[in-house]
């Protein structure tokens, strides 16, 4: 352990430089194995969109191997600090450890520096983040993030997309990634207004994934046999919370009602 | 590095950079760890922007006292350290204690190797949850030696002063009683009126979940000290 480094050129209040100045490259190019990424879980629906207090983000459960479904509860939606979440889809591996770095890079940078990154600069280190995964991305190994926060500069919810070469793209409404993201862009797209209240936007979120599961095989639905919903969290001024399952059930409810009405 | 062409004893060297890492010490102020019926409270005196106290990790929390340029090097390592060693295995396995020996050894070594020693001291603490010990406090001073200190401790200039003025008066209190004390153990030691604008105060509770550190605004402290009855009263010495 070295007390002094040059605070110039070292990894500075960086987790990811850290880590990939100490342990070299943290992903390997093999050629040719563009095969492995069907036989990988793989995480599918998540989306975000923006309501008149800050962000609403929502995931389904499931993930799938192949033809298979290898989890029916997976989390798709994380917490990253007090004010920004992060959604994934993906081969879930790469996503998860994605998820896990970047929140240690948040709080890494936090105490280090003693303040907090601004949200502009949270959704800047994401993207060089997934740009030095795009030699896996090739093969198969996909990282497609949606990353949003509270930010306190402008006081709004701000969402950002990802592609796999770190393209970074800021959403002014809403948006939606993974094999169901176009289903469910299709539903907030019809139903999405301006300044939507918080209750509204958590319907259409959940009414998004459930269109998303009734058309993609790989988007899980609404599973009353499980008691198994999607998560749904919102970002606001007062910070990042997770909806509870009871209430994301009542919200079920009231889709599969309206959707036995329509016949 | 010109070489003293005379010849000077070992016991000679590591004497004279003792003293030169102490009066460098004594110059500074002072930072006070104490427990506290909820955790741990750490009180630097401080007028500065520039931060004496620092979160470590969830549970853990440093102080430094001395040059700043070097325990602040010390604090980025150990913020290092603890987030490599979090990610490679859980966070659950990052602990005070490796931390303590980390920074031990990197001071026993800069001290014996080095020809200037590093002047600070510094602080490890961590709050335990479950069975045995609810707190541990380390010291590590400048020639690496470490000390395992039970309820409270002081570094940095007159740490000795405050040391003996809250041996006698120190119990698990609660964090206003225990900010009292600290703050009047200051004007004691130091014969001068304290301002709360020339603190910094920082706290790890023990019912936090996650990170369990943070710093207590200049509001919330002062509000403590104005509502304290007379300190004189407060604490009773024995």
């Amino acid at each position: 352990m070295l007390t002094s480094e040059d605070p110039f050129i070292g990894p500075g209040s960086s987790f990811y430089q850290l880590l990939l100045a100490q342990r070299g490259q943290t992903s390997i190019s093999i050629p040719a194995l563009s095969g492995i990424s069907a036989s990988l879980p793989h995480g599918t629906t998540v989306l975000a969109l923006r309501f008149s207090g800050g962000v609403v983000m929502a995931g389904d459960r499931r993930a799938t191997e192949g033809y298979s479904i290898a989890e029916r509860d997976i989390r798709k939606v994380h917490a990253m600090d007090r004010t920004s979440a992060m959604a994934f889809a993906g081969t879930a591996g790469p996503c998860m450890e994605f998820a896990r770095l970047f929140r240690i890079e948040l709080e890494h940078y936090e105490k280090l520096e003693g303040v907090n990154l601004t949200l502009e600069g949270k959704a800047n280190k994401l993207a060089q983040m997934i740009r030095g995964n795009f030699p896996l991305a090739l093969q198969g190994l996909i990282v497609v993030p949606i990353f949003s926060g509270y930010d306190a500069v402008r006081q709004c919810g701000r969402i950002f997309k990802y592609d796999i070469a770190g393209g970074q793209y800021e959403e002014q409404e809403y948006c939606a990634v993974g094999s169901g993201g176009k289903d469910a862009k299709g539903t907030l797209k019809k139903r999405f207004k301006k300044n939507l209240g918080q209750e509204e936007a958590i319907f259409i979120a959940v009414e998004s994934l459930c269109d998303a599961a009734d058309s993609d095989v790989a988007t899980g639905g609404a599973d009353m046999l499980r008691d198994i919903y999607p998560t749904v969290t919102v970002l606001t001024a007062e910070g990042v919370s997770d909806i509870a399952e009871t209430n994301i059930k009542g919200v079920a409810m009231r889709i599969l009602e309206k959707q036995k009405e329509i016949g | 590095m010109a070489v003293p062409s005379y010849y000077v004893s070992p016991e000679q060297i590591m004497q004279d950079r003792a003293e030169y890492a102490k009066k460098g010490i004594a110059r500074g102020r002072s930072t006070i760890a104490i427990e506290y019926d909820e955790g741990i409270l750490l009180l630097a005196d401080n007028p500065s922007s520039l931060k004496k106290i620092s979160e470590i990790y969830d549970r853990i929390a440093f102080a430094g006292a001395g040059k700043y340029s070097e325990f602040e090097n010390l604090r980025k390592a150990g913020i290092r350290h603890a987030d490599m060693k979090g990610y490679l295995y859980s966070r659950e396995d990052v602990n005070a204690c490796s931390l303590a020996n980390a920074y031990s050894q990197v001071l026993g070594t800069l001290f014996s190797q080095e020809t200037k020693p590093h002047e600070v001291e510094i602080l490890v603490v961590e709050i335990k949850n479950g069975t045995g010990r609810s707190v541990e406090i380390y010291r590590i001073s400048f020639d690496g030696s470490i000390f395992d200190e039970k309820g409270f401790t002081v570094i940095g200039g007159k740490a000795d002063t405050l040391y003996t003025y809250l041996k006698s008066r120190h119990q698990i209190m609660t964090l206003q009683n225990s900010i009292t004390l600290c703050v009047q153990a200051l004007k004691e030691c130091y014969r001068q009126e304290v301002l709360p604008e020339g603190l910094e105060i920082a706290v790890l509770e023990r019912r936090c979940s996650g990170r369990a550190f943070r710093r207590l605004s200049l509001s919330e402290y002062a509000s403590y000290l104005n509502a304290a009855p007379p300190p004189a009263q407060s604490s009773d010495p024995t």
